[in-house]
């Protein structure tokens, strides 16, 4: 058992850096509720991001019952088709998959990775929860509101997202989507800030850059991108909110409608496109980043074994940061550019490949002669390399013009864009829970239905989404209510879209499986104890579990080591914790 | 789109030398033993908030750079009709300029302990950045006077756009400026705290202002001449 309690080593004199004040919480409200705790940030940034997940996942179903069985549900009309597949995306990329990784995972682990005691603006990081709950429930208003939420696809291409051929476009839905968008990016650069500058300022003695965990790496790019990329967004959104309030023309051209000639003139439709995925691409990347951190500790953690090439990893994670900003036009080739910059963003979008591969060797190199455990965690990480590789080499593909402009708007891009931003980072978000579920709680989560889970989930995932591949090389376009008969496309194709409807109904219902073991595990989880995978990092270091507020009792923790030692030839155990200063302490002990 | 490749260039250029700075070269697993003994930290003696600040600074450029982009882009087009620049806009920057060397009189002033300066350079700040606003709406008044109204084309749509995002920047400086003046009165706060105020409004304003001078530029569109001069360099 290793001794947790922090310890005061002479000759080390206090951090030159003043302690952070932190803000005592006098009743029950400022404790649990407008907390300023990072740490219960975070489980409210998670519980809203999956509450409204859950919403999005039941989207899911009404549009694949719609898609494998056509004009069987007669309250799915095409307009509430296309309100499904736009509120599913947009709920998915944005306020659970970005909100659950930076919010709630950043929020979570930041501090406790880094040997802090809270993140160092609290005030504006409990800001910035409750701004994200305000945009979640302005988006949800918009089920609510006449005509119902904006249909336009979750890209809101304009001009057709803002007139009246599309659900919610002269109604409230685009107005609240846009309105929800501007408030979560406000929202989140309150509490990016604090993810940033926590990383730079708020790390213990001892704890380098390089010392640090590939999860805080991932998170912190992640997020510094995401402070330069969602201004794009937010400008986009302001825009076309003049444009559909106040009649401006940014991205409106002169057009007729239904007979009628419209207002608008001399606006530019492919001006939002280029901002619009100047956010987009990043995001791809702001969601993957995290990913990427988290699976390296995990395999690290659950193979014993210290991550293969952890500067490679570092460097990679910064340099496909820095990458992804220049790629964004792959998402346009078939707007009309001019060939020389279809010929650029090919290029750069192979050239990412290129760190991204190394982190993938780099992990099954981790794994290789490893003491490789099957917990859950493990299998979920597993999982996400092979998932992660067969959406990327699918990308490779769409990534070349020629390849991506008769594939583009088919179901193959629904498939690889799910594959490789949809289900490998909630592969990562799953194992991610399983592994730190017993820091938060204390209790570990319930091992069948965890192996339960995880198989219907995994094999669940390639039942829907690899037949999709095939959909969608034969010609079947996204987001068409109904294909109807098409010379092309063969009958087939519908027995194959029964199938993967099927697929997702069983996918999803494992998740309320996972939701029960959540609550469950809570009450009935067997004690966990402090570091129940027996890690090295500093948050499982804590001299109390769940960690209370401050973290640390009296002392910050001091770092003497990377957060890598595993299985180090000659330690008394088969990980050496970060705050551990031996051998030192050893020859000490001997003289 | 090139504005904003230009700015994230800047910003990964400032990223990359401030890793270099922090020993990613370095190789961790080979760090234990001696040097153990006695961990350094490698954190900033800068004050937290400022290097929160210079941040979220970069996301206003960042904001900024975007409308830049999309002003750029569009101008492009052959039936760009810029309004015409309103007379005031000149008298606004001037009195923008006063409101930030009023400021930096502050820091100097707040460095060397003299309340009672420092008390007067903050309200000069904040009375000159409200005459700046209120010229702002009398510029938007003349525009739209002479028929240039929000909608009536896309320049126009920008010109409001864009300057009304600055406007609302600097109204939401006025309101920590304010509480910044209001602490010159509290006695028993420490002046190093008060300092790292005025810093930081310092800080702000200076950097809006700098973005206000960009902005200037664009919609008086000398910086079309200014591309136009650079590509006759260039090639």
């Amino acid at each position: 058992m290793v001794d947790a309690t922090p310890r005061m080593h002479e000759g080390i004199s206090p951090a030159e850096v003043p302690e952070l004040e932190l803000y005592h919480p006098k009743g029950w409200w400022t404790t649990y509720v407008f907390s300023q705790d990072a740490k219960i940030i975070a489980i409210q940034y998670a519980g809203t991001a999956m509450a409204i997940g859950l919403v999005a996942l039941v989207l899911s179903w009404l549009m694949r019952l719609q898609l494998g069985f056509p004009g069987t549900f007669d309250f799915i009309t095409p307009d509430a088709y296309y309100q499904f597949i736009t509120m599913h995306g947009m709920i998915m990329v944005i306020y659970l998959l970005t909100a659950l990784f930076l919010g709630g995972f950043g929020n979570y682990l930041i501090p406790l990775m880094v040997g802090a005691r809270d993140m160092v603006f609290p005030y504006v990081n409990m800001l910035s929860y409750w701004i994200y709950l305000l945009a979640v429930i302005v988006l949800v208003a918009s089920f609510f509101a006449p005509g119902g939420p904006t249909g336009a696809g979750w890209t809101l291409y304009p001009p057709q997202a803002i007139l009246s051929g599309t659900p919610g476009g002269q109604d409230w839905g685009i107005i609240l989507m846009l309105a929800s968008l501007i408030l979560f990016i406000i929202g989140f650069t309150m509490g990016g800030l604090n993810y940033v500058v926590t990383v730079i300022q708020g790390r213990t003695r001892g704890m380098t850059l390089m010392r640090m965990p590939l999860t805080v790496w991932g998170i912190f790019t992640a997020t510094v991108m995401a402070l330069l990329a969602f201004p794009a967004l937010f400008v986009a959104c302001v825009m076309m909110l003049f444009d559909r309030l106040l009649g401006t023309s940014f991205f409106m051209p002169a057009l007729v409608e239904m007979g009628e000639q419209l207002s608008y003139g001399g606006g530019s439709p492919i001006l939002f496109q280029h901002l619009f995925w100047f956010f987009g691409h990043p995001e791809v990347y702001i969601v993957a980043l995290p990913a990427f951190g988290i699976v390296s500790d995990l395999i690290s953690t659950h193979a014993r074994k210290n991550i293969f090439g952890y500067r490679m990893m570092v460097w990679a994670i910064v340099v496909i940061g820095a990458l992804s900003f220049i790629v964004w036009a792959h998402h346009m080739y078939v707007s009309g550019m001019h060939p020389w910059f279809g010929f650029f963003f090919a290029t750069t979008t192979l050239i990412i490949a290129i760190p991204t591969a190394i982190k993938v060797y780099n992990w099954v190199l981790t794994l290789w002669r490893g003491d490789i455990h099957l917990t859950i965690p493990m299998l979920f990480a597993l999982a996400f390399i092979v998932t992660f590789v067969n959406g990327g080499l699918t990308g490779l593909f769409l990534g070349n013009v020629v390849v991506d402009v008769p594939l583009s708007d088919t179901m193959f891009v629904v498939a690889h864009f799910h594959m490789v931003m949809g289900v490998a980072p909630i592969l990562v978000i799953f194992g991610a829970i399983y592994h730190w579920y017993p820091k938060i709680t204390g209790r570990m989560l319930d091992e069948w239905m965890g192996q339960f889970h995880f198989w219907v989930t995994f094999v669940g995932a390639y039942a829907i989404f690899f037949p999709m591949h095939y959909v969608g090389l034969v010609g079947v376009p996204r987001r068409y209510v109904e294909i109807g008969e098409s010379a092309f496309i063969p009958p087939s194709v519908q027995d194959l879209n029964a199938f993967i409807t099927v697929a997702a109904l069983i996918v999803g219902f494992a998740q309320m499986v996972f939701l029960f073991n959540l609550f469950w595990s809570l009450r009935y989880g067997r004690e966990a104890g402090g570091n129940p995978w027996r890690a090295t990092s500093l948050e499982w270091q804590t001299p109390t579990t769940p960690p209370p507020h401050g973290n640390w009792g009296d002392e910050r923790p001091v770092v003497y080591r990377w957060a890598y030692d595993y299985s180090v030839p000659g330690a008394p155990q088969d990980f050496i914790p970060q705050n551990d200063p031996w051998p030192q302490k050893a020859v000490a002990g001997t003289a | 789109m090139s504005v904003i490749l230009v700015f994230i260039l800047v910003v990964a250029g400032f990223s990359f030398w401030w890793l270099l700075q922090h020993r990613v070269l370095s190789k961790p697993w080979l760090e234990h033993g001696v040097h153990a003994a006695l961990p350094e930290t490698d954190i900033s003696n800068m004050p937290t908030a400022k290097i929160g600040l210079g941040i979220f600074l970069a996301v206003i450029g960042a904001l900024f750079a975007l409308f830049a982009s999309a002003y750029f882009m569009r101008m492009e087009y052959s039936d760009w009709q810029a309004p015409p620049l309103p007379r005031i806009l000149w008298i606004n920057t001037g009195v923008l300029i006063l409101a930030s060397v009023a400021l930096h009189c502050a820091v100097r002033a707040v460095r060397e302990r003299r309340m009672g300066m420092t008390r007067l350079a903050l309200v000069t700040s904040g009375f000159a950045t409200l005459v700046f606003l209120a010229g702002q709406l009398t510029a938007w008044r003349d525009l739209s006077a002479g028929g240039h109204f929000l909608d009536s084309n896309p320049a126009n749509g920008f010109f409001y756009l864009i300057t009304g995002a600055h406007g609302l920047h600097i109204l939401g400086g006025l309101v920590a400026l304010g509480r910044t003046t209001a602490k010159t009165w509290d006695e028993t706060l420490s002046t190093e705290r008060l300092r790292l105020s005025v810093e930081l409004c310092a800080a702000y304003w200076h950097f809006l202002l700098l973005i206000w001078l960009g902005l200037f530029v664009l919609l008086a569109g000398w910086a079309g001449d200014l591309v136009a001069l650079c590509r006759q360099l260039l090639t």
